[in-house]
Order: structure tokens, then C-alpha cells, then sequence
């Protein structure tokens, strides 16, 4: 077969095949040389590089958490601990697809609808390849509930860590505080690469102020992954050496907390709002340091759920308020020792300067009386009589001739409108208030002015004046201590876990209240004790084997019209007066110092002085009641049911 | 006497060997070659498949099956041969039409065609079908090819690649298109018009870069540069260098790749497999597999060479040197120097029907070979 008259040449065709042969046997070689020099190039040039790459392939760092630190109270008792825990955690860069996944986790009730936005803001502000903890504290049941269907949620799985646990409960919650999920705002400000492994942070209290060091430092441990980013044991037939680092421990905090008197103090108050701050006046150390009602720190280690949280944000008690701290009342009563030994110190009275009282008090050319809580009057009165019996007419006199600038800055002196500086945060200066306070403090100038009038309530512990329960507990110390300012802490020593060596945090004199002459203490103190010892607390102080020393008050919390009386009966359970009750004892050399606060407690001697004489005694004798029977709540709870009704 | 038995049993060992195979129509060293590859690849799927024995298992019937298929074509007289070529070719694109309108009607991809008892690609045919109906119709013509017979022989290469390309399957239309071509460059198609179609292609390609879509532009980007997407597209090709660089001069060890054992590879035990070879058993172990390759494709070539007829020259030499495109494809894909296309790693990778199509590409050549008029002794 010809074609266009062209013939078949069969040799020349035998001739152009081998030669076509031979070039392509040529781009054979050349194609093959063109694969080894990029073998070559990727095996031998590139080596150290793809085997660095293939490393951090199969290799993942992953944190190891630190033990935080145990919090022990001054006996060994412990306050905070940690227990292994299941939590179930999210690898972001694991998961095909989040939104699915975290919505598959909600319908099988391992998360809860509420928990999504924050479970997603975590994950969001995460380090990449991070185990993000999206829910601690798994129970047994939903262990199990995930483990079956575990297959479904690549990228999630359960650990075991530490959390944290207060075995005490509710007790000294408020000087505790506790850990919580670490938020986006907590992020901001710590070191991320520490924290990554780490669930929890401190939120409050001790447990934030001293987070730093119960944190301790993370450690690493490598572990192999396969592609998925399922850690595996085994790669092929091998397994690997893989590097690790330890994690180390965060340091131990011992507390100056007595905890048997912290339990008793929070026991004694039972189901009422109270702050309760007990101080050794010798060092500063506090302690006890109770806000009522409390609640469980356990819930915020574990996570709170939405509605949970809001339940106890939203009581009407408000139990996470530190009332301790931050509970600022007008203190009363409770600074009329000082009141008296700003009289002595400025040299405007004498321990014998007396003065007559009818019942009410009028400052020069005004009409206006102010009232002496006894209505007929205590009669005539020397300095420690007036502690003693509280009379409010010698104090208003007193205040008036020392001044409002000169007795502010007396009270100045004890801490008072200043914060205590106690080794935890969040606390209040409460408001000493002068002259000088006021032009700062208002705006409009017929606001700044200051009133003869409010001197004289100044010498009360009322008007603008505002204390927290440390506040005074703090000056009670001072008072007791005869001028000696310590620094109010909580934690007394930091013991390394490894070593168990504990190092003691020297106590800090923070000064020393200088008064005219010496002997004016006694007499202010002698007043305190005449208050236990015929005065307004007898009762309170009866049978003690110690002498108390002592001061009641009331804080107002309602304001009394001129020319009306202050009737009980007529006032909203919650519109009564707050009763506070400061003391000392021994009073000759103090061991501890007292400030009980409790609100709507209408009367210092009737509500905060037994409190107070309940924490001295297990204080001081190591005398523990019994916890209050079920009986016994319920009696109490029907005797405050029928005074309410009075 | 004793000294001279012992001398002499191994070379007559030899010799019957190669009386066996000659009786076999097979040629001894491209079976020893192939049957290199074939062990290599099996020691190389247990690793690559995680150490699964039933995969091994599964290749070796493959490669049973691939080897009866060599040895029955190898029987085939090249005669036969001939004469079925364009029934075989007219039933390939029979086939090839049905499954592309099943795959029209089923709105979806289509390669399979289920015959119940077994599925096949009718476009597998085609790889072989092609290049045969290609030698077929350049037989009795003189060659080099003219204008006619290239628009012809277009057309024969075109309609099958056109109707495997809708199916749709771009990796197997350009190969069934490269195994004609081969035929008609064996046939010696003038550099003039070889360069001249090159440079349009060039052209082609320019042009057509801008009439692509986004996507498919997108794709290119990411062959040029994997780390654009290493989640997605790129990931595949990111992987398998990290893989084949990793494993340095002599690999990390037989079984102790990282990328491959811990399934960083995709495809591992299929179409990445050569990363594993390149983790594993390192630069010397790829040199071992291309080495072996080379000798398979210079013997088939040197086989074609020594055939009698224009089909058999053109057909041996075509199915020689589309054995190493394969090669090239695969290899140079896994290690980043071409597009990701799936094409299988020849008589290495886990799967398919590659396996049997290859091993019968080599019976047909062999078969062409033995049947010669004037064997030379």
C-alpha cells in the first residue's frame, strides 16, 4: 500500500525506528537524571531541613501542668488542694470542623448550650496545637458517654489533671478564694506559654494574690502523633526517644488562718450576713477572716454554669461579697476609744474631764439636737464612763473641740480611710472623712463646705465616716497593742513542696501611733474593758477566765427625721442598724483582736459581741463548740422568725 | 569428574531455564526485571500499608493475575494480534460511550463499568487499544507519516482521550493520548513538525492560562508553590518531600518512616508510595527502583528494536516507553517536580487494574518478540 505514490521502504524504516529509539532512550536519560538530581537535591542538600520538618510532624510538645500549690492554715490543716479530675479538651487545629463538633458535644449533654460562647472564646485565644479544656470536672457517667462515641470527635479527648479542690467547703471561702477557667481577660495578662496545660487560674483572694507563686512552671513532654493528631505509642516498628521536661511544682502557702477559729466564727453566725476579722495585734497575722453568707469555691474550680453563676450573682444576701473586705459601714460607735485618746493626745480632755449628759447635745447658737441613743440621758460622765456606757453626748462635745481636720487625722493614724494593705486584693479605704476630704470629694463648692454639724457626728463613727470590718479590726490591734502597726497578712510562710522547708514571711511594722503620754492607752483601753465589765457588752464578756476589752456600735442604716423616734417595730428587717463589736483580750496583753460586723444585727451588745466572745474563746482557751445541731438552726431560725415579728 | 558435574550443573541449570522460557515465549531478563519490581513493590506495600498482610496478599493476586495475562498474551501470535486490533479498538470505544452516557444520565463521575461479576475501565483497554489501532494503521504505510495519516491517526488518538477526558478523567486521557503519540514519534514524525507542535502547545498553554478558571489557575499556583495551601491542594505534595527529604541517603529504616507510618502521607500505599520507598529506604533506595526500571524499559526497548514488522516495532516500542512515562509521572510528582495527576507508580503501587494492563502490555511485547520470523540463535 502506497500512499501519494510514495513505497514502503522497509530498511529505511528499520533505520528511522532504531534512531527514534535512540533518542528516546536519550530523554530517557535525561528524564532520569532530571529525578535524581531532585532526589539528590531533597535527600542529601535538603536533608536536615525535611528531617527537622518530619520531627515537628510526628513530634508534639505538650505542656505539662504544674501542681499548684497547697494552701495550708497554720495548724497543717488543708484549705486547698489538688485531686485528679477528667476534663474533656479541644485541639482547635484537630477538629475538621468546630462548629459541628462543639454542637454534636451539646447534644449528647457534654456541654451545655450556655457554656458555648465561652467554650468558643477559649478555644479562639489559645496558642495553635493547644489542648483547650472546654469542660473539667467530668463524672464517671460522662466519661463513659463520651468514650463510646470518642471515634466521632477527632481533635477532642479526655485528660486527666489536677484541679483544684477546697476540701473545707464554703469556710474562709472569702480569704481563700478560688480558681476559675482562665478568661480572655486573664490571657492579656499572664505569660501564655506558661499557662498553656493550665485550666484553671486564681480568680480571688489568696489564690489570686498569690498566684505567682502557687503556679509553679509548667514542664513539656513530647509526645509521638500520627496525622491526625492522635497520640500514638508506637511509630511503625519503633518506638522513638522522646525528650521531656518536669513540671515544677508551684510553692506551698501557709496561712496565719486558725482554722478551727475561722470554722467557729463562720458557725457562730449562722444564717446571718456577718463579716468576722480576728487579727493578732503582736504581728499582724490574721486570724480568721469570715464574710457570711459564703459559698462554695469547689463551683468555680469546676466551672459554673450560667444560670448557677447567676443564682448566686442575683441573691439578695449577696454571698460573693467580701463584706470582710469590702463591705464599707459607717463604724459608730467602735472609734470612740480613739476619739477619747485624740481628746488626750491634742490635749482638749483629761482622763478625768467629765461631762453632763441629758440626752442630747447642741452646738452654740444652733436649735438643732443631736440625739444620745439613751433618751433620758446619761448624767454626768468622765472619759472612760463615756466609753464605757457609750454616751454619744461626751463624744459629740469631744469631736467638737478637737476638730474634724485634727480627729481625722488622728484616725488617720490607725488605718482607718486607708487600705489595710493585707496581702490580698480587692480591698476598700472606706472614707475618713474632714474638711479637706469634702473639697475634694464633691464638685459643686456649696457641697464642699463642711458643717459644724458633721463634726459633731464625726465623734459618733456616723455621717460621711465609712469602715470595712478589717479596717476596724486593724485599729482594734493597734489600740491593743499599745500604737504598734503591723501590716494585716495572711499568708505567715511559703514552704517549698520539694523540700518541704518552709520559709516565714517576716511580719511588717508598718509604724508606731505616737500619743501625748503613754499611760493615755490605759485609759483608753481601761474605758474597752469597762465596756465588758458593767458597761454596754457585760453580758457578752461573762464568766471569761481573760479581761476583754471592748467597744459596741451601730451603724445607721437608716437616717431617724429630727423629732422622731427610732422605732424597731416600724423598720424593714433589712433598714436595721448594723451592730458592730470591736475587742481585744487579754486586754493587759492582747493575743487577738476582734472586729464583728453583722448587718442588720440592730444592737453590737445583743448580735456581734457573742460572736466576738465565741472566737476569743476558741482563740484563746481553744474552746470549740459543737456545730450547731439541725435542732438547734431550726430554733434559732424560729427565734429569728418571732423577733422579726416584734 | 565429580569437580566437572558440579561445574557443569548450574550452566545447564541456566539453559534450561531460558529453554523453558523461550518454550514460554517469554525473554528471561525483562520476567527477571519485572519480577524485581514486583518483589520490591511487595516488601514496600507492607510497609506502606501499615503492616497489613491482607494488602499484600491482595497485590500478590494481582500480580498472579497481571502474570497470567503476560504469559497468555505472550502466546498470542502477533498475527492475531493484528487482526483484532480494530475490533478490539471499536469495542474500546463502544464501551467508552456507554459509560460516559451512564455517567451523563447518573450526574456524576463515571469510570467504572459494572459487568457484575467483575468492574472494569473500559479507558484501561484504551492505554493498550490505542497505540495497537495507532500501529495498526502506520503497518503498511510509508513512514514517516504525511499529512493524512496524521489527521487520521489525530483522530484515532483523539477520540478516545476526548471521550476518557469528559468521563471525567484528565490523568488517563493524557496518557492514553501519550501512548499514541509515542507510536507515531517512533515512527518517525519529523523533528521539524515535532518542534513546530511543540512550540503551539507552548503557545496553547500561554493562551490558555488565561481562559482558565480561578480554581483551576489556583491549582496550577499551588504545583508551582505548595505552601500556598498546605491544608489543602498543597498538602499532599508538602507531605510526601517532607517524607522523601527526610529519609536522607539511607532512609530512616525499613519500617520506621515517620510520614509514612504515622500516616502524615496521603495514599501512602497507592499513589505516594514511592515517598515511602524515598523515607525508608532513602537515596539509594529510589536509585535501586529506577535503576530496575531502566533495565526493564532498555530491554523492552532493546526487544522492540529486534522485532521484524512496522506494527510490532511501532507497538513494543510505544508500550517500552510509555512503561517509563508512567514512571516519570509518578516519580516526579511525589517528589514535587510535576503536577499531582493520579497515575499509579508501575508494578509498585497498591490497587487498581494497572497492575494487569501493564504486565499484558509486556505479554503483547513479548509475544512480538518471540514470534519473530528470522530468530536470531
Amino acid at each position: 500500500m502506497a500512499g501519494k505514490g510514495r513505497i514502503k521502504d522497509v530498511w529505511r524504516e528499520q533505520q528511522i525506528f532504531v534512531q527514534r529509539a535512540i533518542a528516546a532512550g536519550v530523554v530517557i536519560a535525561l528524564m532520569t537524571a532530571a529525578l535524581i538530581t531532585r532526589l539528590a537535591w531533597l535527600q542529601i542538600s535538603r536533608y536536615d531541613y525535611y528531617m527537622e520538618l518530619s520531627q515537628g510532624n510526628r513530634v508534639r510538645v505538650e505542656p505539662v501542668p504544674a501542681a499548684r500549690g497547697i494552701i495550708y492554715d497554720r495548724n497543717g490543716i488543708i484549705l486547698a488542694e489538688n485531686r485528679p479530675a477528667y476534663q474533656l479538651e479541644l485541639v482547635r487545629e484537630e477538629v475538621p470542623d468546630l462548629d459541628d463538633t462543639l454542637q454534636r458535644l451539646i447534644e449528647i449533654e457534654l456541654l451545655s448550650a450556655d457554656d458555648l460562647d465561652a467554650a468558643r472564646r477559649a478555644i479562639r485565644s489559645r496558642r495553635a496545637f493547644d489542648s483547650v479544656p472546654i469542660r473539667l470536672r467530668l463524672s464517671e457517667e460522662e466519661i463513659a458517654r463520651f468514650a463510646v462515641r470518642r471515634f466521632e470527635f477527632p481533635g477532642v479527648d479526655i485528660r486527666t489533671r489536677l484541679a483544684r479542690y477546697y476540701p473545707q467547703g464554703e469556710i474562709a471561702v472569702h480569704a481563700l478564694g478560688h480558681v476559675g477557667a482562665i478568661s480572655e481577660r486573664d490571657l492579656e495578662r499572664i505569660d501564655r506559654a506558661q499557662y498553656s496545660g493550665t485550666a484553671t487560674i486564681g480568680k480571688l483572694g489568696i489564690e489570686l494574690a498569690y498566684e505567682d507563686e502557687l503556679h509553679g512552671r509548667n514542664g513539656s513532654r513530647e509526645v509521638l502523633v500520627n496525622a491526625r493528631g492522635r497520640s500514638v505509642e508506637k511509630q511503625g516498628a519503633l518506638t522513638p526517644l522522646l525528650k521531656s521536661t518536669s513540671a515544677l511544682p508551684g510553692t506551698d502557702l501557709i496561712l496565719s488562718l486558725d482554722f478551727p477559729v475561722q470554722k467557729v466564727a463562720e458557725e457562730a453566725v449562722w444564717d446571718r450576713r456577718a463579716a468576722i476579722v480576728a487579727i493578732d495585734p503582736q504581728n499582724g497575722d490574721v486570724i480568721a477572716l469570715a464574710s457570711r453568707p459564703g459559698f462554695d469555691p469547689n463551683l468555680f474550680a469546676r466551672g459554673l454554669t450560667g444560670p448557677e453563676f447567676r443564682a448566686l450573682n442575683e441573691n439578695i444576701d449577696r454571698p460573693l461579697l467580701n463584706r470582710a473586705l469590702r463591705g464599707a459601714y459607717p463604724p459608730g460607735s467602735t472609734i470612740k476609744p480613739l476619739v477619747a485618746l485624740a481628746g488626750l493626745t491634742y490635749g482638749v480632755a483629761t482622763p478625768a474631764t467629765s461631762r453632763y449628759c441629758r440626752g442630747w447635745f447642741s452646738l452654740p447658737g444652733s436649735r438643732h439636737r443631736f440625739r444620745d441613743w439613751k433618751i433620758q440621758g446619761h448624767g454626768t460622765l468622765a472619759m472612760v464612763q463615756a466609753i464605757a456606757q457609750s454616751c454619744d453626748v461626751y463624744f459629740y462635745g469631744l469631736a467638737d473641740e478637737i476638730g474634724a481636720t485634727r480627729l481625722a487625722e488622728f484616725l488617720g493614724h490607725f488605718g482607718l480611710g486607708a487600705v489595710t494593705g493585707i496581702d490580698v486584693g480587692g480591698e476598700r479605704s472606706g472614707i475618713l472623712p474632714s474638711p479637706e476630704w469634702k473639697r475634694k470629694a464633691y464638685r459643686k463648692p456649696e457641697d464642699q463646705v463642711w458643717f459644724p454639724g458633721e463634726t459633731v457626728i464625726f465623734g459618733i463613727g456616723q455621717g460621711f465616716m465609712l469602715s470595712t470590718p478589717i479596717q476596724l479590726a486593724h485599729m482594734t490591734a493597734i489600740i491593743g497593742s499599745r500604737g504598734k502597726n503591723y501590716q494585716p497578712r495572711l499568708v505567715s510562710a511559703l514552704r517549698d513542696p520539694l523540700t518541704g522547708t518552709s520559709t516565714p514571711i517576716p511580719p511588717k511594722l508598718v509604724g508606731t501611733v505616737e500619743v501625748a503620754k503613754p499611760e493615755d492607752w490605759q485609759v483608753a483601753i481601761d474605758g474597752m474593758i469597762a465596756v465588758t465589765h458593767g458597761g454596754t457588752a457585760s453580758r457578752s464578756a461573762a464568766g471569761a477566765p481573760y479581761v476583754i476589752a471592748g467597744k459596741t456600735g451601730t451603724a445607721q442604716v437608716f437616717t431617724v427625721a429630727q423629732n422622731e423616734r427610732y422605732d424597731e417595730k416600724t423598720i424593714n428587717e433589712r433598714l436595721h442598724d448594723h451592730a458592730w463589736f470591736v475587742a481585744f483580750a487579754p486586754a493587759e496583753d492582747p493575743k487577738i483582736a476582734v472586729a464583728v460586723l453583722v448587718e442588720n444585727g440592730r444592737s453590737g451588745s445583743g448580735t456581734a459581741a457573742p460572736i466576738a466572745r465565741q472566737v476569743i474563746d476558741a482563740y484563746l482557751l481553744r474552746k470549740f463548740p459543737p456545730p450547731p445541731t439541725t435542732d438547734e438552726i431550726a430554733k434559732a431560725a424560729a427565734v429569728a422568725a418571732a423577733t422579726g415579728g416584734e | 569428574m565429580i569437580y566437572e558435574e558440579i561445574d557443569r550443573s548450574p550452566r545447564r541449570t541456566l539453559s534450561e531455564t531460558t529453554r523453558v522460557l523461550s518454550r514460554l515465549k517469554l525473554d528471561g531478563p525483562l520476567v527477571l526485571g519485572l519480577a524485581l519490581l514486583a518483589c520490591y513493590g511487595q516488601v514496600v506495600l507492607y510497609s506502606a500499608s501499615g503492616q497489613d498482610w491482607q494488602s499484600v496478599l491482595r497485590g500478590s493476586i494481582r500480580i498472579g493475575l497481571g502474570a497470567v495475562a503476560m504469559l497468555a498474551l505472550a502466546q498470542v501470535k502477533p498475527g492475531f494480534l493484528r487482526r483484532i486490533t480494530p475490533w478490539l479498538y471499536g469495542i474500546g470505544i463502544v464501551l467508552l460511550i456507554i459509560v460516559d452516557a451512564i455517567g451523563y444520565t447518573g450526574k456524576g463521575a463515571q469510570r467504572w463499568l459494572d459487568l457484575g461479576i467483575v468492574r472494569f475501565q473500559p479507558s484501561e483497554i484504551m492505554k493498550l487499544a490505542v497505540p495497537m489501532m495507532c500501529a495498526w494503521y502506520l503497518r503498511e504505510r510509508p513512514l514517516p507519516p504525511d499529512g493524512v495519516t496524521l489527521l487520521v491517526l489525530a483522530t484515532i488518538i483523539g477520540v478516545p482521550a476526548g471521550l476518557t477526558i469528559l468521563q471525567p478523567d484528565l490523568g488517563t486521557g493524557l496518557l492514553i493520548t501519550m501512548a499514541g503519540v509515542l507510536v507515531v514519534l517512533l515512527a518517525g514524525l519529523q523533528w521539524q513538525i515535532i518542534t513546530g507542535l511543540a512550540g503551539v502547545a507552548g503557545l496553547a498553554a500561554w493562551g490558555g492560562w488565561y481562559l482558565l478558571h480561578d480554581y483551576q489557575r489556583q491549582r496550577v499556583l499551588t504545583f508551582i508553590d505548595p505552601q500556598q495551601d498546605p491544608l489543602g491542594a498543597g498538602y499532599h505534595i508538602i507531605q510526601s518531600t517532607i517524607a522523601i527529604g527526610s529519609g536522607g541517603v539511607f532512609g530512616k529504616g525499613y519500617l520506621n518512616g515517620s510520614q509514612g507510618q504515622l500516616e502524615f502521607l496521603p495514599e501512602r500505599s497507592t499513589d505516594f508510595i514511592f515517598a515511602v520507598i524515598g523515607e525508608e529506604l532513602g537515596f539509594v533506595g529510589c536509585a535501586i527502583l529506577l535503576l530496575l526500571y531502566l533495565l526493564v524499559v532498555s530491554r523492552a526497548i532493546y526487544l522492540a528494536t529486534q522485532t521484524q514488522d512496522t506494527f510490532a516495532r511501532l507497538l513494543a516500542g510505544s508500550l517500552a516507553l510509555i512503561f517509563f512515562v508512567y514512571v516519570f509521572i509518578n516519580a516526579g510528582m511525589v517528589s514535587g517536580i510535576l503536577p499531582v495527576v493520579g497515575v499509579p507508580l508501575p508494578l509498585i503501587s497498591y490497587g487498581g487494574t494497572s497492575m494487569v494492563t501493564l504486565l499484558a502490555g509486556f505479554g503483547i511485547l513479548m509475544s512480538l518478540y518471540s514470534h519473530r520470523k528470522f530468530a536470531a540463535s
